[in-house]
């Protein structure tokens, strides 16, 4: 799950890196040769690979939500449903190259679905209701999906921005339904009596309705990623790259370059959907306040400093947005700045950051890394292949 | 019929504004292909610093020249030291850029005048002539918006049409390598043409402040309204944000003005324009380019 954009040879560098050796000292080829893989240990099957990491991540998360305060699980909580928004935007921004800056709106249409659906006298259970917000948010992403399709560049980010800013407005229109500018408050979902059992089981601790939501969006979010990284590294995910990267050149392989970008936008939309469900019942409210600019920007924000189109990338972004605004606000009060002064440090510490990455380290967090363990794969290579040949040749 | 001519006006009133702010982002992106998300938070800053000269006792025209003036610096400064790394990068990046400026100068601005609501004066009355004993609906405020914006848009063709430095923009606009061949310093008119549009922005700031409220974010709907002009225009053609400010300030007034409960379907009809534009013509009403660039 955590790397996505390793060159497409790695899944077959298990196989290669056997004869690599011969081959590289026969051809004289080696910086193209597989160096020898760290990942030998791990299963070749990309799906039972993200399984394996599935696996470590759900016993991580349990690890993490045990070991931590109440307060922090609620932060926890805020995390995942950022991180699965996050992750859905990397799908679009990331792998298929469109911008959206209206993914907030898209979370409104989720969070409104997951209101009104508990609202109800006898609500569905949790998974239903978590569904139909994604696909609330998947039919509106469908929509403008098909318009989004035939435009770029500035044209998409004017048309996602006039939805970021348009889409909550229709709740304010219609405040019978919606709550208006006051917004619905979320009946949060009662922890089922497992829960209970399972949290004694495993820590002892006590299994408060904080920790089930701070649960539940740890499940939404493993679910989530662990469905995208499968879809990157398919057929999809090649071809969405194919778009991105060669607009001329898929169109000319046969590839239907609308068709693709409208997908890209649909999976991106329930993603968002997903993750407007799980701030519903994190944040107990749904309102207009709650969608605006800002939350779109946050997410973009997120995946830019990560490193754009990678998952982890997107996760360690929208850690940061969660945990940096505390940390910064604490330190304007300690300089001495009053407590709506300090309130506005957050935002200004996210433009700058924003600005100083994109001109000093475009790549953002994971892709520099990448970066520079790549470059010391390829010297190593080299240098290898220097040697074998000089002791072949001596 | 009053009631119509009332809105109407309204609308071409907002419409000249939308309109300036479109300009200035339509000359941005004419000479360096960037969108300046960051456009209304500069104007929002400008629009403080007036405030504060205001406040200070000072007359509303020198607060209003001030103003400017300090627009054109943050302008220029901004293309200097923020964008000229991004510049010709990937399109995205710039994108990125500028929507972090867009948000560190809002905060800025909170954080250095306070994020309350403050009321912002006006030169002209805002009460309507009167014509015999029947008051017209059209205000000293609304002429003086109108004919400001007129002026500006003027004095920019006369710059573009009729000087060298003009002509210089427009070759380093049209092809950076000719233009530099030719001895055009091509860097020195991205600044300025930055500096020239922080300042039709600026402008658009202070107009649509007078006589209101502002608040750091106050800006936020003229930037999407702007914006949208701009890509109804076409964002490559001046007189396409001309008239695209003017019909998206004419059909948003005549939906708050007539639609029941209008003032909240503004925003959504504002999307609703655009994507209908758009669907028809991708590249807004004013398009010239026929063939798709890279």
């Amino acid at each position: 799950m955590s790397d996505l954009q390793s060159p497409a040879s790695t899944g077959t560098a298990g196989k290669a890196s056997d004869d690599a050796p011969v081959k590289a000292t026969a051809g004289g080829d080696a910086p193209s040769a597989p160096a020898t893989t760290g990942r030998s240990f791990l299963p070749q099957s990309t799906l039972l690979r993200h399984l394996l990491v599935l696996v470590v991540c759900a016993v991580l998360a349990v690890a993490i939500l045990e070991l931590t305060s109440p307060f922090q699980n609620s932060q926890l909580a805020t995390l995942t449903y950022y991180a699965i928004a996050a992750g859905g935007l990397t799908v679009l921004t990331g792998m298929n190259g469109q911008i959206s800056l209206g993914h907030g709106a898209l979370m409104a249409a989720g969070a409104y679905t997951t209101a009104l659906l508990l609202d109800a006298e006898e609500p569905l259970p949790l998974p239903v209701i978590l569904l139909a917000a994604i696909v609330v948010a998947t039919a509106i992403g469908a929509l403008v999906g098909v318009a989004a399709a035939r435009l770029h560049g500035p044209y998409l980010a004017g048309a996602t921005l006039a939805l970021a800013v348009g889409l909550p407005g229709l709740a304010i229109y219609f405040h019978d339904i919606f709550g208006g500018e006051q917004g619905m408050r979320v009946r949060a979902p009662q922890a089922p009596e497992w829960f209970d059992g399972f949290i004694s089981a495993v820590s002892g601790n006590n299994a408060s309705s904080t920790k089930w939501l701070a649960y539940v969006g740890a499940i939404c979010l493993l679910i989530t990623y662990f469905f995208l990284a499968n879809l990157v590294r398919s057929r999809i995910g090649r071809t969405w790259r194919a778009v991105r990267d060669q607009e001329v050149a898929a169109e000319l392989a046969g590839i239907n370059l609308g068709a693709w970008r409208v997908l890209a936008f649909v999976v991106s939309a329930a993603a968002a959907g997903l993750a407007g469900g799980v701030l519903a019942i994190v944040v107990r409210l749904a309102a207009p306040s709650g969608f605006t600019i800002v939350l779109s920007l946050a997410l973009l924000t997120a995946i830019v400093i990560g490193g754009l189109g990678s998952l982890t990338g997107a996760l360690l972004g929208s850690a940061l947005l969660v945990f940096l605004p505390p940390f910064v606000t604490n330190l304007g009060g300690d300089f001495g700045l009053s407590q709506t002064e300090a309130a506005q440090l957050a935002p200004f510490v996210y433009g700058v950051v924003l600005i100083v990455v994109m001109i000093f380290v475009p790549a953002g967090f994971v892709g520099t890394i990448r970066l520079r363990w790549m470059t010391r794969k390829a010297k190593r290579a080299m240098a290898q292949a220097g040697a074998d040949g000089a002791s072949s040749r001596g | 019929m009053d009631y119509f001519v009332n809105v109407t006006l309204t609308g071409l009133t907002q419409g000249m504004i939308y309109s300036a702010f479109a300009l200035a982002l339509v000359l941005i992106w004419r000479s360096t292909r960037i969108v300046n998300f960051a456009q209304g938070s500069m104007a929002a800053a400008t629009t403080f610093i007036a405030l504060a000269l205001i406040q200070a006792g000072q007359s509303y025209w020198v607060a209003l020249i001030v103003a400017l003036l300090s627009g054109f610096l943050l302008g220029a400064i901004v293309e200097r030291v923020i964008i000229r790394p991004v510049e010709g990068g990937p399109e995205l990046n710039a994108v990125i850029v500028t929507l972090g400026l867009f948000v560190a100068i809002q905060a800025a601005i909170a954080i250095i005048f306070g994020s309350s609501f403050q009321s912002f004066p006006t030169p002209f009355g805002v009460r309507g002539f009167e014509v015999g004993d029947t008051t017209i609906p059209l205000t000293p405020t609304s002429l003086y918006i109108i004919g400001s914006v007129l002026l500006t848009m003027a004095l920019l063709v006369a710059l573009f049409r009729f000087t060298r430095i003009g002509l210089a923009m427009r070759a380093s606009a049209f092809s950076q390598e000719v233009a530099r061949l030719l001895g055009v310093k091509v860097g020195s008119m991205l600044t300025l043409g930055w500096g020239l549009a922080a300042v039709v922005g600026s402008l658009a700031g202070l107009l649509i402040a007078g006589g209101t409220f502002v608040w750091p974010a106050y800006m936020d709907a003229l930037i999407v309204f702007g914006f949208v002009a701009a890509i109804i225009g076409g964002l490559d053609s001046p007189v396409g944000a001309i008239v695209g400010g003017l019909i998206l300030g004419l059909a948003l007034s005549y939906v708050s003005g007539y639609a029941p409960r209008g003032s909240a379907l503004v925003n959504i009809s504002a999307l609703v324009i655009l994507i209908v534009v758009l669907l028809v013509r991708p590249g807004g009403l004013f398009s010239s380019t026929t063939a798709r660039r890279a």
